[in-house]
């Protein structure tokens, strides 16, 4: 008990970052990673549960203790070693996982103060390796001459690939964009997931044998029909739900309106932040309105500061803590300077002779009676409407399931909001020699849940081709 | 890497014509269905329609004018050198089907985009009248292709140095005055000759098609760029177009959201002109 004690007292150590005000204008990441010494103190935060709640908090069941207990003796190389049995994107998890409400949320250390700083550890663990370069690559299975296909190359898609290849098989994925990496490329920024971990993750894949055809649309460059004609023995779909939403309100098309989507993949993918550099453009808004509460809002408002906006608005119609933006994105947007306008509804867009936006109607909101989610509805409350004056407008309230793939594919079942049905313990859907796994089946969700599905899909794909159906 | 197998000039070296190897695409592709190309690693996503295809040669022909600074870069390619990325084939192929008498209408590199949906109107058994114009003769292209693909051609030019003096718009309304049994017209073209010919077909009561030209990013549905509003409802040009029915469009909205860049574009253009001065 008296080491449990001590271990409380010596405080999280903190994690570098830049300084807020100088960040706001830059697009270079914003933590800076731990020391090793750090890490180290850190690491010896962690009392080593016999049974771990922490572990039971990760969807993939990283083993943390193990992990943590490496990097306290100095052996990160080891430390990676034991995560990647679990986790092969480690680098990405450390950065964009919700430890709060997974890990970290579960540490007993969390109890009576802070909880270790696990995700930190992980991409401490990761950063050093891919600095060091010295863990041994996991061993290829002999080939086994079988074919499988993956369409989508974002988290869900390259645990596929990877646990696959390892695993002796021939993959190849196919990506619609001319990039690799899915959400974690186009959509989060630099500031938050610098690309070249993503690029060096998939160099890996490659590194193993796999293949990958970026520029192939599937549903319009190749069928799934096609894939299987072409001798491919099993097909994976992790194509993400890539179809944004509006608010459907008047004044949306205005030219200064846009989908979270296309403002993130401007900036990140196509690096409209380098323009004229680079040629792609995006609208550099002085006032800015981002509307919606997640991950992607806070992306999308921080962004807009970096390029420049005096005013960066978040408006959210429930309150500050429904918002369900990880908890250190809230904290960062806040410290940079970005505006919250909770429990704020738009009504509708104005827009100029030119047809670009130049303002916004609200109504304020208040919380009424608990919704099904079991969070309390947003009630309008009458007479409330206001204005805010913007030059430009994100809307990043979700996205849906983008139907260009699955309806081109036969025999695939889908749910009423047109995700694909897969069965949660293999991803198996309804189509003979064809799983499906990430945010295609449940909706948007996170980085690693679409991996955990990528592994449950990998699994049985493999015992597909080695066993049967 | 999608290699340029031939490039061609035309109408005075405003528009220019490659075709570029991409088998796959030129295997898939129907009428109606456009590309998107970058150039190179800096380059910007510009979609081209299929002017043509080859499926046994594996290639493609698209023919565009050049406007702004990624249209200029397209341009300074030679034969040989290739497009770093080439996504397709996109969009919803044109629905073709024997209808009797239809009217097919062009205008600037528009006639590049309707080549191929006029010859295939024809193959599938219609009377296929063509209009097609251009501000003066030097600018029209595609006339002897237009020529074959079509029953019956008209030519027209905004200053008269060729052909009717005037627009495609008083041609197109002497071939509905003559006729009585247009069953389709399909017009496409710079907005507002699409927004004239529209305006016009109403009146006769006969269906229209256009193919629409927003701005567009990812070309798959995923970004929303490319919304435009047809009957009161909010479409997306790259997957549920880009043809639509031309009585629906809002035109206007459509003109405004393609200026959204123009400050920008200018920039752009501007930055790649002085580049390239310098050598
Ligand atoms: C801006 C933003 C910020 C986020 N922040 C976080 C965060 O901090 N933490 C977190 O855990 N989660 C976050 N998420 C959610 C997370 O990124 C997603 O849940 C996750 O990426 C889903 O993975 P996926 O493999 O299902 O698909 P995606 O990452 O969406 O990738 C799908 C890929 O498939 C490709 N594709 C689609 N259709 C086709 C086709 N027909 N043919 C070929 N390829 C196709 C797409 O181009 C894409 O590359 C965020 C999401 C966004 C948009
Ligand atoms: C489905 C579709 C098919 C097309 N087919 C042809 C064709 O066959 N031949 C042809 O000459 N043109 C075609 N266009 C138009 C062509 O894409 C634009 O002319 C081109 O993008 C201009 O780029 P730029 O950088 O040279 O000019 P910019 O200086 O960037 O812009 C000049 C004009 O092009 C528009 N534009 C800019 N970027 C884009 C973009 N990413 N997508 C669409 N429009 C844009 C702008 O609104 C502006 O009016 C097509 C457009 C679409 C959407
Ligand atoms: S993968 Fe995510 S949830 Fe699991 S331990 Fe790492 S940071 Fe925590
Ligand atoms: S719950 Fe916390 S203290 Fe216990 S093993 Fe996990 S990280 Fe260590
Ligand atoms: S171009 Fe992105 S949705 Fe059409």
């Amino acid at each position: 008990m008296a080491d449990t004690e001590k271990k409380e007292k010596t405080p999280r150590q903190p994690m570098p970052e830049q300084p807020p005000k100088v960040r706001a204008k830059n697009f270079d990441e914003v933590p800076l990673g731990l020391s090793p010494e750090a890490a180290v103190a850190e690491a010896s935060r962690c009392i080593q549960c016999k049974s771990p709640a922490c572990v039971e908090g990760c969807p993939v069941r990283v083993d943390i203790p193990g992990f943590i207990r490496l990097v306290k003796d100095n052996d990160f190389t080891g430390a990676i070693s034991k995560i990647w049995e679990r986790n092969g994107l480690p680098a990405v998890c450390g950065r964009v996982c919700p430890q709060e409400a997974q890990c970290e949320g579960k540490c007993i250390l969390g109890k009576k103060g802070d909880p270790v700083a696990i995700g930190n550890l992980e991409r401490f663990a990761a950063d050093h390796e891919r600095a060091n370069r010295k863990a041994p690559v996991p061993e290829r299975a002999p080939a086994t001459g079988k074919k499988v296909a993956v369409v989508g190359s974002g988290p869900s898609g390259l645990t596929v690939a990877g646990d696959l290849l390892l695993k002796g098989h021939d993959v190849t994925i196919f990506e619609a964009f001319h990039r690799p990496g899915g959400v974690l490329v186009y959509g989060i920024p630099e500031f938050r997931l610098p690309k070249e971990i993503v690029f060096s993750e998939v160099d890996g894949l490659e590194t193993l044998g796999g293949k990958v055809e970026t520029n192939v649309v599937v549903g319009r460059s190749v069928t799934v029909d096609e894939l299987f004609e072409q001798g491919y023995d099993a097909v994976f779909l992790g194509v993400g739900a890539g179809l944004p939403m509006f608010l459907n309100v008047p004044g949306e098309n205005f030219a200064g309106v846009f989908s979270a989507n296309e403002y993130l993949t401007r900036t990140n993918l196509m690096k409209a932040y380098r323009f004229p550099e680079y040629d792609t453009p995006v609208i550099r808004g002085k006032n800015v309105v981002t509307v919606g509460g997640g991950n992607v809002a806070m992306d999308a408002a921080r962004t807009a500061l970096r390029l420049g906006a005096e005013n960066s608005y978040i408006v959210y119609r429930r309150s500050k803590t429904e918002l369900p933006a990880r908890a250190a994105e809230v904290h960062h947007a806040e410290e940079e300077g970005v505006q919250f306008k909770l429990l704020t509804n738009p009504t509708q867009f104005f827009g100029d002779d030119n047809g670009r936006v130049i303002g916004m109607e609200a109504l304020q909101m208040e919380l009424g009676e608990p919704d099904a989610s079991g969070r309390r509805r947003p009630v309008e409350i009458k007479g409330s409407e206001f204005r805010i004056d913007c030059d430009l407008v994100i809307i990043a309230i979700g996205a849906g399931a983008n139907p260009l793939l699955t309806q081109s594919t036969e025999g695939l079942e889908l749910n009423k909001w047109g995700y694909v049905v897969a069965d949660e313990k293999t991803g198996k859907t309804t189509r003979k020699g064809v799983w499906a796994g990430g945010d295609i089946v449940t909706g948007s969700a996170t980085v690693i849940l679409a991996m955990g599905a990528g592994r449950v899909a990998a699994d049985s794909i493999h015992d597909y081709l080695t066993i049967g159906w | 890497m999608f290699k340029i197998v031939k490039r061609q000039e035309m109408a005075q070296g405003t528009v220019v014509l490659n075709e570029i190897e991409a088998p796959l695409i030129a295997a898939k592709a129907k009428p109606g269905q456009f590309v998107i190309l970058k150039a190179n690693e800096t380059g910007e996503r510009i979609p081209l329609t299929m002017a043509d295809t080859d499926p046994e040669k594996g290639t493609i022909t698209i023919i565009f004018m050049i406007v702004g600074k990624s249209t200029a870069l397209f341009a300074t390619l030679k034969e040989g050198d290739a497009y770093m990325d080439v996504i397709g084939p996109l969009g919803a192929p044109t629905h073709i089907e024997k209808l009797g008498k239809v009217i097919c209408v062009g205008g600037g590199t528009g006639v590049a985009v309707l080549h191929p949906i006029t010859r295939a109107l024809k193959e599938a058994g219609n009377h296929v009248f063509c209009v097609i114009g251009a501000r003066n003769k030097d600018l029209l292209i595609l006339e002897e292709q237009m020529k074959a693909a079509s029953s019956d051609l008209r030519v027209c030019t905004d200053d008269g140095s060729y052909g009717h003096h005037g627009f495609v718009t008083d041609v197109l309304k002497s071939i509905l005055t003559e006729n009585n049994d247009i069953k389709l017209v399909v017009a496409i073209g710079p907005v507002p000759m699409m927004k004239a010919c529209s305006n016009l077909t109403k009146e006769f009561g006969v269906k229209t098609m256009v193919s629409l030209n927003p701005i567009m990013v990812d070309g798959t549905g995923m970004c929303g760029g490319c919304r435009v509003s047809v009957g009161g409802e909010t479409k997306f040009a790259c997957v549920d177009g880009p043809e639509f029915d031309g009585h629906q469009v809002d035109f206007d909205e459509l003109a405004l959201r393609l200026r959204a860049y123009t400050a920008d574009e200018k920039e752009s253009h501007a930055c790649f002109l002085n580049k390239a001065k310098q050598g």
